[in-house]
């Protein structure tokens, strides 16, 4: 009797991985974020299992407009064009602003301070060049069996990609 | 959308690089998978044949360090299973190949050892295994009552899986926040609870909750071997009964009045019809949940709060009904798309109802059934999960250990290599 239940239960887990064999994906496949889609709300730096979110902002320096007044980087109407805090869109002062030659400016992220709120990414792409997007980095993500932003998202912005290609970054190419 | 072009500089400034660090490397999908296998394979070979607790603890202690801590429990093989199930649904859905091989790995080995997984290798029992301080027993009604949950719990969790709505083992797994460190308040909250529960109570969450643990109990019910205590010389002394803390010992049924065959088969009639009134109640009233239920998927209730807008029942959008209006997408295509996903609730809801009632019924039937007969105290395979505390209450083991030590040391063994001990005796 136990003999054949167990029989019948090898079965039936070989009926299931035979079926599922098919649908395996044969790659390791990774979460990531896709910018395009991507709309802002902020859930990203609050819904990750964790803390601080492993979504960070990233900049796509051939994207990026170095402008002296970044809708990225600063509040929207600031006292001065400078780094001083209040007029800093970031709450975590995580842009770096770095003087090239006049009038361009450079805009970088320190990821260590970056929580992924995505106020900044909301600024450069609603008035700006979008360069700053979302990414999930690999170096933090845990790779859940669901990401919980996934399922929060209302954008539905977050999939499954392969691992050999992690990363959907944005380019000029994509608009031209 | 580039509205400021780029500059051309003067001063040869280049375009800095965007880093892009590399996901977890694929090979340690490998080391995770050995990792596991030699896990139940270590398991196993503690429980069934050395029968030491000493060595189930430090393992205990390795998963919780290994798969808890240092994986941060990802991947578990209770959260494997809504993927799996949501591959078997889904047609987009990829399934990692390890984690296939963490769902299946301690089924295999359930049906031949027994719950081994759940001894000393899965990183949430082990966690509630190191806590037990003093247990007690839970009356036998709650017991009962209780441990129908994990299997209704199972129903649902594939359901929503299946239906690409919601992972609820993962959301609600309690300690997975505790080895993150980070996570909402409510959920450390409900590990601390069930921690602080299981100082008293036995792996509460194992035992009435978890739905893979359901999965193993059924495997483990018909596997080759189990963890028996010595019933040959069993002498009544309810000393392995005591230090279960997971009231998986059963008593021997010698003492208990014996129903008359007839009196068998009128409990067998009524419970049987009592069974199968359930599972048509149970089909029923999953298929009244279907409706609510499937609000929370979120394509459901996008097209709920769209419908909602549209009617002007609804004066605020939410982040997901803007992102939907920017798209410019109809309407049409989304409420269709919601209509096909809650008739799959429909269908879905009214087969886990009909599965709840058949539980129900199951566990109605085992009740006044005695198909076994146990003339010693004997641990339930399907409630054991083969921590192997009652070896070292047993008498009669620690006997057996003993002549076994003895045996080692007498001087037998320093016969000259290759000579026989039957032929010199």
């Amino acid at each position: 009797m136990r003999e054949t239940a167990r029989t019948a239960a090898m079965a039936g887990l070989g009926v299931l991985v035979g079926g599922i064999a098919l649908k395996t994906g044969a790659s390791h496949t990774v979460w990531q974020i896709d910018p395009y889609k991507c709309s802002w709300c902020g859930l990203c730096a609050t819904a990750c299992v964790l803390q601080p979110s492993a979504v960070k902002c990233v900049q796509i320096y051939p994207m990026c407009g170095y402008c002296k007044l970044c809708t990225g980087y600063f509040e929207p109407e600031p006292n001065a064009l400078n780094t001083a805090a209040e007029n800093q869109l970031c709450p975590t002062g995580a842009i770096k602003r770095r003087a090239l030659e006049d009038p361009y400016f450079e805009y970088s992220i320190e990821e260590e301070l970056c929580i992924g709120c995505a106020k900044c990414v909301k600024g450069c792409t609603l008035f700006g060049n979008g360069s700053f997007h979302l990414q999930i980095r690999h170096d933090r993500c845990v790779n859940c069996n669901e990401c919980s932003i996934a399922v929060v998202c209302p954008a539905q912005a977050i999939s499954r990609v392969p691992a050999d290609q992690p990363y959907k970054f944005k380019s000029r190419e994509h608009h031209a | 959308m580039e509205r400021f072009p780029p500059p051309d500089f003067e001063s040869g400034y280049t375009f800095p690089p965007t880093t892009a660090p590399p996901p977890r490397a694929d090979l340690m999908q490998y080391v995770d998978v050995a990792v596991l296998l030699a896990a139940l394979a270590l398991a196993a070979y503690f429980v069934l044949k050395l029968r030491s607790r000493k060595h189930v603890f430090w393992l205990t202690v390795f998963s919780v360090a290994y798969f808890g801590f240092y994986r941060k429990g990802c991947i578990c093989s209770v959260g494997s299973t809504q993927d799996v199930a949501l591959a078997l649904f889904n047609s987009h859905y990829t399934l990692p190949w390890s984690v296939l091989a963490f769902f299946l790995l301690p089924l295999v080995f359930a049906l031949f050892f027994g719950r081994v997984f759940c001894a000393a290798v899965c990183p949430l029992g082990a966690i509630q295994e190191l806590v037990v301080v003093k247990p007690r027993t839970l009356p036998p009604w709650l017991e009962h009552g209780l441990s129908v949950i994990p299997f209704i719990y199972l129903g649902a969790g594939i359901l929503f899986a299946a239906t690409g709505s919601a992972f609820l083992f993962c959301q609600y797994d309690p300690f997975v926040s505790l080895y993150r460190r980070s996570g909402a308040f409510a959920m450390v909250a409900l590990g601390g609870v069930f921690l602080l529960l299981g100082t008293m109570i036995g792996r509460p969450y194992c035992r009435f909750l978890c739905p893979y643990g359901a999965l193993l109990s059924l495997c483990s019910r018909v596997s080759r071997h189990n963890v028996t205590l010595l019933p040959d010389d069993c002498v009544h002394c309810q000393l392995c009964d005591v230090a279960c803390p997971y009231g998986a010992i059963r008593e021997p049924t010698g003492l208990l009045p014996t129903p008359t065959p007839q009196q068998l088969w009128q409990r067998r009639l009524v419970f049987g019809g009592l069974a199968v009134l359930l599972v048509l109640g149970g089909g029923w009233l999953g298929r009244q949940l279907a409706v609510p239920f499937s609000k929370l998927n979120p394509t459901v209730a996008l097209a709920e709060q769209v419908a909602a807008e549209a009617t002007g029942k609804a004066w605020q959008m939410t982040d997901a009904s803007k992102v939907f209006h920017d798209s410019g997408k109809p309407a049409e295509e989304l409420y269709a798309q919601a209509l096909r996903i809650r008739q799959r609730f429909t269908v879905g809801g009214m087969l886990w109802g009909a599965l709840a009632g058949l539980v129900l019924g199951v566990k109605l039937l085992s009740l006044v059934q005695f198909d076994r007969r146990r003339c010693s105290f004997e641990p339930d395979p399907g409630q054991c999960v083969a921590c192997a505390r009652c070896y070292t209450h047993c008498p009669n083991e620690q006997a057996r250990i003993k002549r076994e030590q003895r045996a080692k040391t007498i001087p037998l063994s320093a016969a000259p290599a290759g000579a026989s001990v039957t032929k010199n005796a």
